[in-house]
Protein backbone atom coordinates (compact mmCIF):
# COMPACT_ATOMS: atom_id res chain seq x y z
CA UNK A 1 0.00 0.00 0.00
CA UNK A 2 2.62 2.65 0.66
CA UNK A 3 5.21 2.11 -2.22
CA UNK A 4 6.91 4.79 -2.73
CA UNK A 5 7.90 6.22 -6.75
CA UNK A 6 10.37 8.84 -6.84
CA UNK A 7 9.93 11.30 -9.09
CA UNK A 8 13.38 13.23 -9.87
CA UNK A 9 15.84 14.01 -12.58
CA UNK A 10 18.66 11.89 -12.30
CA UNK A 11 21.68 14.48 -12.10
CA UNK A 12 19.64 15.59 -9.09
CA UNK A 13 19.04 11.99 -8.08
CA UNK A 14 22.85 11.67 -7.48
CA UNK A 15 23.26 14.98 -5.64
CA UNK A 16 20.69 13.87 -3.02
CA UNK A 17 22.36 10.56 -2.32
CA UNK A 18 25.68 12.02 -1.93
CA UNK A 19 24.56 14.73 0.27
CA UNK A 20 22.38 12.19 2.10
CA UNK A 21 24.77 10.06 3.32
CA UNK A 22 26.59 12.79 4.52
CA UNK A 23 24.18 14.40 6.56
CA UNK A 24 23.52 11.48 8.77
CA UNK A 25 27.65 11.61 9.59
CA UNK A 26 27.98 15.57 10.04
CA UNK A 27 24.02 16.36 11.33
CA UNK A 28 22.29 14.97 14.66
CA UNK A 29 18.81 13.28 13.18
CA UNK A 30 16.56 15.35 15.02
CA UNK A 31 17.30 18.51 13.22
CA UNK A 32 15.06 16.80 9.78
CA UNK A 33 11.74 18.59 10.44
CA UNK A 34 8.69 17.30 9.49
CA UNK A 35 5.60 19.23 7.82
CA UNK A 36 2.55 17.76 6.87
CA UNK A 37 -0.18 19.48 4.31
CA UNK A 38 -3.64 18.24 3.94
CA UNK A 39 -6.04 19.78 1.92
CA UNK A 40 -9.36 19.84 0.14
CA UNK A 41 -10.86 21.73 -2.52
CA UNK A 42 -14.52 21.82 -4.47
CA UNK A 43 -16.38 20.32 -1.32
CA UNK A 44 -19.67 22.22 -2.25
CA UNK A 45 -21.49 21.12 0.63
CA UNK A 46 -20.97 17.06 0.70
CA UNK A 47 -21.38 16.51 4.42
CA UNK A 48 -22.86 13.16 4.35
CA UNK A 49 -20.96 10.44 2.14
CA UNK A 50 -22.46 9.47 -0.94
CA UNK A 51 -25.46 7.07 -0.69
CA UNK A 52 -25.11 3.58 -2.03
CA UNK A 53 -27.24 4.40 -5.43
CA UNK A 54 -25.26 7.54 -6.11
CA UNK A 55 -23.26 6.29 -9.47
CA UNK A 56 -19.48 5.97 -9.21
CA UNK A 57 -19.22 8.03 -5.76
CA UNK A 58 -21.32 5.48 -4.42
CA UNK A 59 -20.27 4.83 -0.40
CA UNK A 60 -17.57 7.49 -0.68
CA UNK A 61 -16.84 10.90 0.77
CA UNK A 62 -18.71 12.41 4.24
CA UNK A 63 -17.61 14.92 6.84
CA UNK A 64 -17.07 12.40 9.68
CA UNK A 65 -14.72 10.35 7.95
CA UNK A 66 -12.81 13.03 6.94
CA UNK A 67 -12.73 14.41 10.78
CA UNK A 68 -11.69 10.78 11.79
CA UNK A 69 -8.75 10.76 9.30
CA UNK A 70 -7.73 14.05 9.78
CA UNK A 71 -7.46 13.50 13.55
CA UNK A 72 -5.37 9.99 12.95
CA UNK A 73 -2.79 12.48 10.54
CA UNK A 74 -2.49 15.22 13.63
CA UNK A 75 -1.49 12.25 16.20
CA UNK A 76 1.35 10.92 13.79
CA UNK A 77 2.67 14.45 13.17
CA UNK A 78 0.94 17.62 15.15
CA UNK A 79 2.73 20.13 12.89
CA UNK A 80 0.31 19.79 10.47
CA UNK A 81 -1.74 22.65 8.18
CA UNK A 82 -5.23 21.71 6.98
CA UNK A 83 -6.09 23.90 4.01
CA UNK A 84 -9.08 24.18 1.54
CA UNK A 85 -8.79 25.35 -1.89
CA UNK A 86 -12.39 27.02 -2.05
CA UNK A 87 -16.44 25.95 -3.37
CA UNK A 88 -17.04 25.16 -0.03
CA UNK A 89 -20.44 25.65 -1.20
CA UNK A 90 -23.24 24.50 -3.34
CA UNK A 91 -24.08 21.33 -4.40
CA UNK A 92 -26.29 19.49 -1.82
CA UNK A 93 -29.47 20.91 -0.17
CA UNK A 94 -27.82 21.36 3.28
CA UNK A 95 -26.10 24.79 1.27
CA UNK A 96 -29.68 25.47 0.17
CA UNK A 97 -31.34 24.84 3.40
CA UNK A 98 -28.80 26.70 5.64
CA UNK A 99 -26.78 28.59 3.57
CA UNK A 100 -23.20 27.52 4.08
CA UNK A 101 -23.63 27.32 8.27
CA UNK A 102 -22.88 23.74 8.56
CA UNK A 103 -20.02 23.85 6.46
CA UNK A 104 -18.70 26.35 7.79
CA UNK A 105 -19.37 24.84 10.92
CA UNK A 106 -17.66 21.59 10.56
CA UNK A 107 -14.80 22.92 9.12
CA UNK A 108 -14.23 24.89 12.39
CA UNK A 109 -14.56 21.56 13.97
CA UNK A 110 -12.31 19.89 11.49
CA UNK A 111 -9.61 22.92 12.84
CA UNK A 112 -9.16 24.10 9.35
CA UNK A 113 -6.27 26.63 9.20
CA UNK A 114 -7.70 28.57 6.24
CA UNK A 115 -9.56 28.57 3.06
CA UNK A 116 -9.36 30.35 -0.06
CA UNK A 117 -12.75 31.24 -2.02
CA UNK A 118 -13.95 29.94 -4.15
CA UNK A 119 -16.66 31.05 -7.18
CA UNK A 120 -19.40 28.86 -5.90
CA UNK A 121 -19.00 30.57 -2.41
CA UNK A 122 -20.50 33.97 -3.84
CA UNK A 123 -23.59 31.65 -5.18
CA UNK A 124 -25.80 33.45 -1.83
CA UNK A 125 -24.60 36.32 -3.22
CA UNK A 126 -21.37 38.58 -1.46
CA UNK A 127 -23.88 39.38 1.89
CA UNK A 128 -24.38 36.18 1.80
CA UNK A 129 -20.42 34.44 2.32
CA UNK A 130 -20.32 37.53 4.62
CA UNK A 131 -23.33 36.33 6.74
CA UNK A 132 -21.72 32.78 7.28
CA UNK A 133 -18.11 34.60 8.26
CA UNK A 134 -19.03 34.16 12.43
CA UNK A 135 -19.26 30.25 11.70
CA UNK A 136 -15.79 29.91 10.66
CA UNK A 137 -12.77 29.94 12.99
CA UNK A 138 -10.28 29.80 10.45
CA UNK A 139 -8.92 32.69 7.25
CA UNK A 140 -10.03 33.29 4.46
CA UNK A 141 -6.57 33.81 2.37
CA UNK A 142 -7.12 35.63 -1.11
CA UNK A 143 -5.11 38.18 -2.61
CA UNK A 144 -6.67 39.51 -5.90
CA UNK A 145 -9.82 39.86 -5.28
CA UNK A 146 -10.25 43.52 -3.80
CA UNK A 147 -13.74 43.31 -1.62
CA UNK A 148 -12.71 47.52 -0.67
CA UNK A 149 -16.27 48.47 -1.88
CA UNK A 150 -17.93 45.73 -0.70
CA UNK A 151 -19.39 44.35 2.74
CA UNK A 152 -16.37 41.68 3.22
CA UNK A 153 -13.81 44.56 3.07
CA UNK A 154 -11.20 43.42 6.32
CA UNK A 155 -12.66 39.97 6.33
CA UNK A 156 -9.92 37.99 4.00
CA UNK A 157 -5.93 38.35 4.51
CA UNK A 158 -3.87 38.08 1.26
CA UNK A 159 -1.46 35.63 2.98
CA UNK A 160 -0.61 34.42 6.64
CA UNK A 161 2.24 32.43 7.87
CA UNK A 162 2.09 29.75 10.23
CA UNK A 163 4.67 28.46 12.39
CA UNK A 164 5.30 24.72 13.13
CA UNK A 165 8.14 23.29 15.19
CA UNK A 166 10.46 26.69 14.14
CA UNK A 167 9.36 26.19 10.44
CA UNK A 168 7.67 29.14 8.81
CA UNK A 169 5.18 28.56 6.08
CA UNK A 170 3.54 31.01 3.87
CA UNK A 171 0.19 30.62 2.40
CA UNK A 172 -1.51 33.18 -0.27
CA UNK A 173 -4.77 32.68 -1.83
CA UNK A 174 -5.58 32.93 -5.36
CA UNK A 175 -9.13 33.24 -6.94
CA UNK A 176 -10.83 33.25 -10.76
CA UNK A 177 -11.89 36.08 -12.65
CA UNK A 178 -15.49 35.97 -11.26
CA UNK A 179 -16.77 38.39 -14.60
CA UNK A 180 -18.75 35.90 -16.73
CA UNK A 181 -19.07 33.15 -14.35
CA UNK A 182 -20.62 34.21 -11.58
CA UNK A 183 -23.28 36.79 -12.10
CA UNK A 184 -22.33 40.09 -10.93
CA UNK A 185 -25.25 40.74 -8.99
CA UNK A 186 -23.54 38.14 -6.50
CA UNK A 187 -20.20 39.51 -6.13
CA UNK A 188 -21.46 42.95 -7.01
CA UNK A 189 -17.80 45.13 -6.52
CA UNK A 190 -15.23 42.50 -5.96
CA UNK A 191 -12.75 43.61 -8.17
CA UNK A 192 -10.13 40.77 -9.48
CA UNK A 193 -6.45 41.84 -9.69
CA UNK A 194 -4.00 39.71 -11.66
CA UNK A 195 -3.08 36.39 -10.18
CA UNK A 196 0.38 36.51 -11.66
CA UNK A 197 1.46 39.64 -10.16
CA UNK A 198 -0.17 39.14 -7.10
CA UNK A 199 1.74 35.91 -6.52
CA UNK A 200 5.06 37.06 -7.80
CA UNK A 201 4.59 40.28 -5.30
CA UNK A 202 3.25 38.17 -2.18
CA UNK A 203 5.83 35.51 -3.17
CA UNK A 204 8.21 37.40 -2.69
CA UNK A 205 7.88 39.14 0.54
CA UNK A 206 7.07 35.91 1.69
CA UNK A 207 10.17 34.54 1.03
CA UNK A 208 12.43 37.00 1.39
CA UNK A 209 11.13 39.55 3.79
CA UNK A 210 8.85 37.16 6.03
CA UNK A 211 11.65 34.84 5.46
CA UNK A 212 9.36 31.67 5.09
CA UNK A 213 11.07 28.14 4.73
CA UNK A 214 7.94 26.78 2.51
CA UNK A 215 5.19 28.51 0.30
CA UNK A 216 2.01 27.22 -0.61
CA UNK A 217 -0.55 29.10 -2.58
CA UNK A 218 -4.40 28.51 -2.31
CA UNK A 219 -5.31 28.89 -5.90
CA UNK A 220 -9.19 28.58 -7.57
CA UNK A 221 -8.32 28.69 -10.98
CA UNK A 222 -8.48 25.82 -11.81
CA UNK A 223 -5.57 23.08 -12.51
CA UNK A 224 -5.10 23.78 -16.78
CA UNK A 225 -6.75 24.98 -19.71
CA UNK A 226 -6.54 24.86 -23.37
CA UNK A 227 -6.55 28.47 -24.25
CA UNK A 228 -4.66 31.02 -22.52
CA UNK A 229 -6.79 31.61 -19.26
CA UNK A 230 -4.33 31.58 -16.35
CA UNK A 231 -4.09 28.58 -14.39
CA UNK A 232 -2.18 26.45 -11.59
CA UNK A 233 0.00 25.02 -14.36
CA UNK A 234 0.59 28.64 -15.81
CA UNK A 235 0.81 29.74 -12.74
CA UNK A 236 3.75 27.66 -11.44
CA UNK A 237 5.84 28.05 -14.47
CA UNK A 238 5.22 31.71 -14.39
CA UNK A 239 5.97 32.83 -11.02
CA UNK A 240 9.57 32.02 -8.80
CA UNK A 241 8.75 31.74 -4.99
CA UNK A 242 5.84 28.89 -4.52
CA UNK A 243 6.93 25.04 -3.20
CA UNK A 244 3.19 23.92 -3.80
CA UNK A 245 -0.15 25.26 -5.22
CA UNK A 246 -3.19 23.58 -3.95
CA UNK A 247 -6.03 24.04 -6.32
CA UNK A 248 -9.34 23.73 -7.26
CA UNK A 249 -12.25 24.99 -9.58
CA UNK A 250 -11.58 22.05 -12.00
CA UNK A 251 -12.42 18.99 -10.32
CA UNK A 252 -9.42 17.90 -11.12
CA UNK A 253 -8.59 14.54 -9.86
CA UNK A 254 -4.57 14.48 -9.74
CA UNK A 255 -3.06 10.59 -8.13
CA UNK A 256 0.07 12.53 -7.35
CA UNK A 257 0.65 16.44 -7.50
CA UNK A 258 2.47 17.28 -11.31
CA UNK A 259 5.82 18.41 -10.60
CA UNK A 260 6.26 21.57 -12.56
CA UNK A 261 9.76 23.74 -13.11
CA UNK A 262 9.11 27.63 -11.83
CA UNK A 263 10.45 30.55 -13.31
CA UNK A 264 13.98 30.16 -11.55
CA UNK A 265 14.27 26.60 -12.82
CA UNK A 266 13.30 25.27 -9.24
CA UNK A 267 10.87 22.76 -8.72
CA UNK A 268 6.67 23.54 -7.74
CA UNK A 269 4.27 21.02 -7.11
CA UNK A 270 0.27 21.25 -8.14
CA UNK A 271 -1.82 19.26 -6.58
CA UNK A 272 -5.50 18.85 -6.11
CA UNK A 273 -8.26 16.27 -4.83
CA UNK A 274 -10.98 16.23 -7.36
CA UNK A 275 -14.70 17.42 -6.12
CA UNK A 276 -16.96 16.49 -3.19
CA UNK A 277 -14.32 15.53 -0.64
CA UNK A 278 -14.18 11.73 -1.97
CA UNK A 279 -10.36 12.17 -1.00
CA UNK A 280 -8.20 14.11 1.63
CA UNK A 281 -4.64 15.12 -0.22
CA UNK A 282 -1.75 14.81 1.99
CA UNK A 283 1.77 16.31 0.89
CA UNK A 284 4.81 15.79 3.28
CA UNK A 285 7.99 18.33 3.35
CA UNK A 286 10.89 16.89 5.51
CA UNK A 287 13.22 19.99 6.15
CA UNK A 288 16.78 19.81 6.82
CA UNK A 289 18.82 22.38 8.15
CA UNK A 290 21.77 21.07 6.14
CA UNK A 291 21.97 24.44 3.87
CA UNK A 292 24.14 22.87 0.98
CA UNK A 293 21.11 21.32 -0.72
CA UNK A 294 20.32 23.13 -3.24
CA UNK A 295 16.71 23.25 -4.69
CA UNK A 296 16.89 21.22 -7.04
CA UNK A 297 18.31 18.42 -4.72
CA UNK A 298 14.76 17.71 -4.18
CA UNK A 299 13.86 14.33 -3.74
CA UNK A 300 10.24 13.52 -4.79
CA UNK A 301 8.53 10.83 -3.32
CA UNK A 302 4.75 10.19 -4.47
CA UNK A 303 2.97 7.57 -2.42
CA UNK B 1 33.83 10.29 -2.45
CA UNK B 2 35.03 12.81 -4.77
CA UNK B 3 31.74 14.37 -4.57
CA UNK B 4 31.33 13.83 -0.36
CA UNK B 5 34.55 15.86 -0.39
CA UNK B 6 33.60 18.80 -2.74
CA UNK B 7 30.46 19.28 -0.31
CA UNK B 8 32.43 19.58 2.97
CA UNK B 9 34.87 21.76 1.68
CA UNK B 10 31.59 24.08 0.23
CA UNK B 11 29.35 24.02 3.41
CA UNK B 12 30.82 26.51 5.50
CA UNK B 13 31.22 28.90 2.72
CA UNK B 14 27.67 28.73 2.17
CA UNK B 15 26.88 29.02 5.64
CA UNK B 16 28.54 32.12 6.10
CA UNK B 17 27.07 33.35 2.56
CA UNK B 18 23.79 32.81 3.81
CA UNK B 19 24.10 34.30 7.35
CA UNK B 20 22.56 32.80 10.25
CA UNK B 21 19.82 35.24 11.26
CA UNK B 22 18.09 33.97 7.96
CA UNK B 23 18.03 30.55 9.25
CA UNK B 24 16.43 29.03 6.49
CA UNK B 25 15.64 25.65 5.84
CA UNK B 26 15.79 23.80 2.59
CA UNK B 27 13.23 21.48 1.73
CA UNK B 28 14.99 18.18 1.46
CA UNK B 29 12.06 15.32 0.85
CA UNK B 30 8.87 15.63 -0.17
CA UNK B 31 6.06 12.77 -0.41
CA UNK B 32 2.68 12.75 -0.94
CA UNK B 33 -0.50 10.61 -1.19
CA UNK B 34 -4.02 11.26 -2.60
CA UNK B 35 -6.12 9.48 0.73
CA UNK B 36 -9.94 7.82 -0.19
CA UNK B 37 -12.65 8.78 2.04
CA UNK B 38 -14.05 5.53 2.22
CA UNK B 39 -16.24 2.99 4.61
CA UNK B 40 -13.04 1.70 5.89
CA UNK B 41 -12.52 4.64 8.04
CA UNK B 42 -14.87 4.87 10.76
CA UNK B 43 -16.85 8.33 10.91
CA UNK B 44 -15.81 10.63 13.99
CA UNK B 45 -18.97 10.33 16.20
CA UNK B 46 -18.88 13.71 17.83
CA UNK B 47 -19.07 15.04 14.07
CA UNK B 48 -21.85 12.57 12.81
CA UNK B 49 -23.92 13.66 16.06
CA UNK B 50 -23.65 17.11 15.25
CA UNK B 51 -24.99 16.87 12.03
CA UNK B 52 -27.53 14.94 12.91
CA UNK B 53 -30.05 18.04 13.93
CA UNK B 54 -29.13 19.60 10.29
CA UNK B 55 -29.74 16.12 8.56
CA UNK B 56 -33.31 14.90 10.54
CA UNK B 57 -34.54 18.80 9.77
CA UNK B 58 -33.28 18.80 5.79
CA UNK B 59 -35.13 15.43 5.48
CA UNK B 60 -37.99 16.26 7.04
CA UNK B 61 -38.26 19.33 4.82
CA UNK B 62 -37.12 17.64 1.81
CA UNK B 63 -39.46 14.76 2.12
CA UNK B 64 -42.44 16.20 2.83
CA UNK B 65 -45.27 15.57 0.67
CA UNK B 66 -46.10 17.76 -2.04
CA UNK B 67 -48.02 16.28 -4.93
CA UNK B 68 -49.27 13.06 -6.22
CA UNK B 69 -47.90 11.67 -9.55
CA UNK B 70 -50.10 9.64 -11.20
CA UNK B 71 -47.26 7.85 -13.67
CA UNK B 72 -43.72 7.65 -14.38
CA UNK B 73 -42.35 10.95 -16.48
CA UNK B 74 -38.89 10.54 -18.43
CA UNK B 75 -37.48 12.96 -20.39
CA UNK B 76 -36.77 9.61 -22.58
CA UNK B 77 -40.65 9.53 -23.66
CA UNK B 78 -41.45 11.52 -26.88
CA UNK B 79 -40.20 12.47 -29.83
CA UNK B 80 -40.04 16.04 -29.94
CA UNK B 81 -42.23 16.67 -26.76
CA UNK B 82 -42.07 15.19 -23.66
CA UNK B 83 -44.53 15.29 -20.75
CA UNK B 84 -41.86 16.00 -18.06
CA UNK B 85 -40.47 18.27 -20.13
CA UNK B 86 -44.11 19.88 -21.00
CA UNK B 87 -44.45 20.33 -17.43
CA UNK B 88 -41.30 22.30 -16.63
CA UNK B 89 -42.06 24.53 -19.65
CA UNK B 90 -45.83 24.99 -18.34
CA UNK B 91 -44.64 25.46 -14.70
CA UNK B 92 -42.03 28.10 -15.81
CA UNK B 93 -44.65 29.97 -17.62
CA UNK B 94 -47.45 29.50 -15.22
CA UNK B 95 -45.42 30.58 -12.26
CA UNK B 96 -43.14 33.51 -13.46
CA UNK B 97 -45.19 35.22 -15.68
CA UNK B 98 -46.98 36.69 -13.24
CA UNK B 99 -43.84 38.19 -11.47
CA UNK B 100 -42.69 39.14 -15.30
CA UNK B 101 -45.99 41.62 -15.60
CA UNK B 102 -45.29 43.20 -12.28
CA UNK B 103 -42.09 44.32 -13.44
CA UNK B 104 -42.45 44.68 -17.15
CA UNK B 105 -46.31 45.24 -17.73
CA UNK B 106 -46.38 42.18 -19.62
CA UNK B 107 -46.65 38.56 -19.75
CA UNK B 108 -44.51 36.10 -20.83
CA UNK B 109 -45.08 34.39 -24.85
CA UNK B 110 -43.17 31.76 -24.63
CA UNK B 111 -41.13 29.69 -22.66
CA UNK B 112 -37.80 27.64 -24.00
CA UNK B 113 -35.75 25.11 -21.67
CA UNK B 114 -33.30 22.61 -22.50
CA UNK B 115 -33.81 18.43 -22.45
CA UNK B 116 -30.09 18.32 -21.02
CA UNK B 117 -31.75 20.37 -18.02
CA UNK B 118 -34.07 18.06 -16.69
CA UNK B 119 -31.93 15.96 -14.81
CA UNK B 120 -33.99 13.02 -13.72
CA UNK B 121 -37.10 11.36 -13.80
CA UNK B 122 -40.51 12.13 -12.15
CA UNK B 123 -41.19 8.43 -10.27
CA UNK B 124 -44.93 7.95 -9.57
CA UNK B 125 -45.85 8.37 -6.54
CA UNK B 126 -45.76 10.84 -3.44
CA UNK B 127 -43.73 14.29 -5.29
CA UNK B 128 -41.61 15.39 -2.45
CA UNK B 129 -39.20 18.64 -2.17
CA UNK B 130 -36.43 16.04 -2.64
CA UNK B 131 -38.32 15.69 -6.31
CA UNK B 132 -37.61 19.10 -7.33
CA UNK B 133 -34.04 19.01 -6.18
CA UNK B 134 -33.33 16.13 -8.71
CA UNK B 135 -35.14 17.15 -11.61
CA UNK B 136 -33.31 20.64 -11.18
CA UNK B 137 -30.33 19.97 -8.51
CA UNK B 138 -28.76 23.72 -10.21
CA UNK B 139 -29.44 26.61 -9.26
CA UNK B 140 -30.34 28.46 -12.48
CA UNK B 141 -32.41 31.68 -12.46
CA UNK B 142 -35.64 32.20 -14.71
CA UNK B 143 -34.94 35.02 -17.18
CA UNK B 144 -36.88 36.56 -19.62
CA UNK B 145 -35.43 37.92 -23.02
CA UNK B 146 -37.65 40.48 -25.07
CA UNK B 147 -36.47 38.84 -28.89
CA UNK B 148 -38.00 40.35 -32.27
CA UNK B 149 -39.82 37.71 -34.83
CA UNK B 150 -36.35 37.81 -36.57
CA UNK B 151 -34.45 36.58 -33.52
CA UNK B 152 -37.27 34.03 -33.22
CA UNK B 153 -36.69 32.80 -36.27
CA UNK B 154 -33.34 31.79 -35.08
CA UNK B 155 -34.54 30.13 -32.39
CA UNK B 156 -36.57 28.07 -34.70
CA UNK B 157 -33.74 27.40 -37.35
CA UNK B 158 -31.73 26.20 -33.51
CA UNK B 159 -34.19 23.56 -33.08
CA UNK B 160 -34.61 22.21 -36.49
CA UNK B 161 -30.92 21.80 -36.06
CA UNK B 162 -31.09 20.33 -32.77
CA UNK B 163 -33.77 18.11 -33.42
CA UNK B 164 -33.99 17.37 -29.97
CA UNK B 165 -37.24 17.69 -27.28
CA UNK B 166 -36.34 21.04 -25.87
CA UNK B 167 -38.99 22.08 -23.37
CA UNK B 168 -41.28 24.73 -24.82
CA UNK B 169 -44.58 26.42 -23.92
CA UNK B 170 -47.15 29.22 -25.65
CA UNK B 171 -45.53 27.91 -29.17
CA UNK B 172 -46.79 25.80 -31.08
CA UNK B 173 -44.53 23.66 -33.82
CA UNK B 174 -44.71 21.71 -36.92
CA UNK B 175 -42.15 20.01 -38.41
CA UNK B 176 -41.85 17.53 -41.29
CA UNK B 177 -40.27 14.21 -41.09
CA UNK B 178 -36.92 15.78 -41.25
CA UNK B 179 -37.08 18.31 -38.65
CA UNK B 180 -37.79 21.36 -41.20
CA UNK B 181 -40.07 23.57 -39.40
CA UNK B 182 -43.38 24.16 -41.43
CA UNK B 183 -45.32 25.99 -39.23
CA UNK B 184 -45.22 27.93 -36.07
CA UNK B 185 -48.25 29.99 -34.17
CA UNK B 186 -48.19 31.60 -30.64
CA UNK B 187 -51.35 31.84 -29.47
CA UNK B 188 -52.61 31.12 -32.79
CA UNK B 189 -51.16 34.02 -34.90
CA UNK B 190 -47.65 33.29 -37.08
CA UNK B 191 -44.92 35.31 -35.98
CA UNK B 192 -44.43 38.35 -36.73
CA UNK B 193 -40.67 40.08 -37.80
CA UNK B 194 -42.21 43.46 -36.54
CA UNK B 195 -43.23 42.72 -32.94
CA UNK B 196 -41.18 41.02 -29.98
CA UNK B 197 -41.81 38.38 -27.99
CA UNK B 198 -41.10 37.47 -24.36
CA UNK B 199 -39.24 34.14 -24.81
CA UNK B 200 -38.44 32.99 -20.54
CA UNK B 201 -35.70 30.45 -20.27
CA UNK B 202 -32.49 30.15 -17.45
CA UNK B 203 -29.60 32.05 -16.84
CA UNK B 204 -27.51 29.62 -17.98
CA UNK B 205 -28.93 28.98 -21.67
CA UNK B 206 -29.74 32.95 -21.83
CA UNK B 207 -25.64 33.41 -21.44
CA UNK B 208 -24.85 30.75 -24.08
CA UNK B 209 -25.46 27.40 -22.69
CA UNK B 210 -26.33 24.71 -25.38
CA UNK B 211 -24.96 27.72 -27.97
CA UNK B 212 -28.55 29.45 -27.50
CA UNK B 213 -27.28 32.26 -29.74
CA UNK B 214 -30.02 33.57 -30.48
CA UNK B 215 -30.34 35.17 -26.79
CA UNK B 216 -27.03 36.82 -27.57
CA UNK B 217 -28.55 40.68 -28.25
CA UNK B 218 -32.32 40.74 -27.32
CA UNK B 219 -34.46 43.97 -27.25
CA UNK B 220 -34.10 43.84 -23.49
CA UNK B 221 -34.22 41.61 -20.55
CA UNK B 222 -36.21 41.15 -17.24
CA UNK B 223 -34.52 38.93 -14.53
CA UNK B 224 -37.52 36.97 -12.21
CA UNK B 225 -35.25 36.39 -9.09
CA UNK B 226 -36.93 33.03 -9.22
CA UNK B 227 -34.81 29.73 -8.99
CA UNK B 228 -36.81 27.21 -11.66
CA UNK B 229 -36.51 24.59 -8.48
CA UNK B 230 -38.37 26.97 -6.57
CA UNK B 231 -40.75 27.56 -9.45
CA UNK B 232 -41.24 23.27 -9.06
CA UNK B 233 -41.46 23.72 -5.37
CA UNK B 234 -44.37 26.32 -5.44
CA UNK B 235 -46.39 24.61 -8.00
CA UNK B 236 -46.15 21.04 -6.54
CA UNK B 237 -47.20 22.83 -3.44
CA UNK B 238 -50.43 24.06 -4.83
CA UNK B 239 -51.03 20.77 -7.06
CA UNK B 240 -52.89 17.74 -6.14
CA UNK B 241 -52.44 15.76 -8.69
CA UNK B 242 -49.82 16.57 -10.99
CA UNK B 243 -51.49 15.78 -15.14
CA UNK B 244 -48.58 16.35 -17.60
CA UNK B 245 -48.88 14.43 -20.98
CA UNK B 246 -47.16 14.23 -24.35
CA UNK B 247 -49.25 16.47 -26.48
CA UNK B 248 -49.28 18.46 -29.97
CA UNK B 249 -47.24 21.87 -28.87
CA UNK B 250 -44.03 20.24 -30.82
CA UNK B 251 -44.56 17.54 -33.74
CA UNK B 252 -43.01 16.18 -36.74
CA UNK B 253 -45.23 14.72 -39.81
Amino acid sequence: MKRKDFIQNTAVATAFLGLGGLSTLSFKPETRRHITILHTNDVHSHIEPFGPEEGRNAGLGGVARRATLIEKIRQENPNTLLLDAGDIFQGTPYFNFYGGELEFKLMSKLKYDAATIGNHDFDNGIDGLYAQLPHADFDFIISNYDFKNTIMDGQTKDYRVFHKDGIKIGVFGLGIELQGLVNDKLYKETKYLDPVEMATEIGAKLKNEENCDLVICLSHLGYQYKGDKISDIKLARATSNIDLIIGGHTHTFLERPTVETNKKGNKVLVNQVGCYGLYLGRVDFFLDENKNIEADGVKIAID
Amino acid sequence: MKFKFLITLLSPLLICCKGTEKNSRNVAEISSERISINSEIIADQEIDEFIKPYQKHLNATLDSVLAYNPTLLSKNDGDLNTAIGNLMADVVMQQASPVIEKRSGRKIDIVLLNHGGIRSELPSGDITTRSAYNLMPFENEIVVAELTGAQLKEMLKYLEKAKTAHPISGIKIKANRDYKIREATIKGEKIDKNETYFVATSDYLFNGGDNMNFFRDPVNVYAADYKIRNALIDHFTKTDTIRAKIDDRYIRE
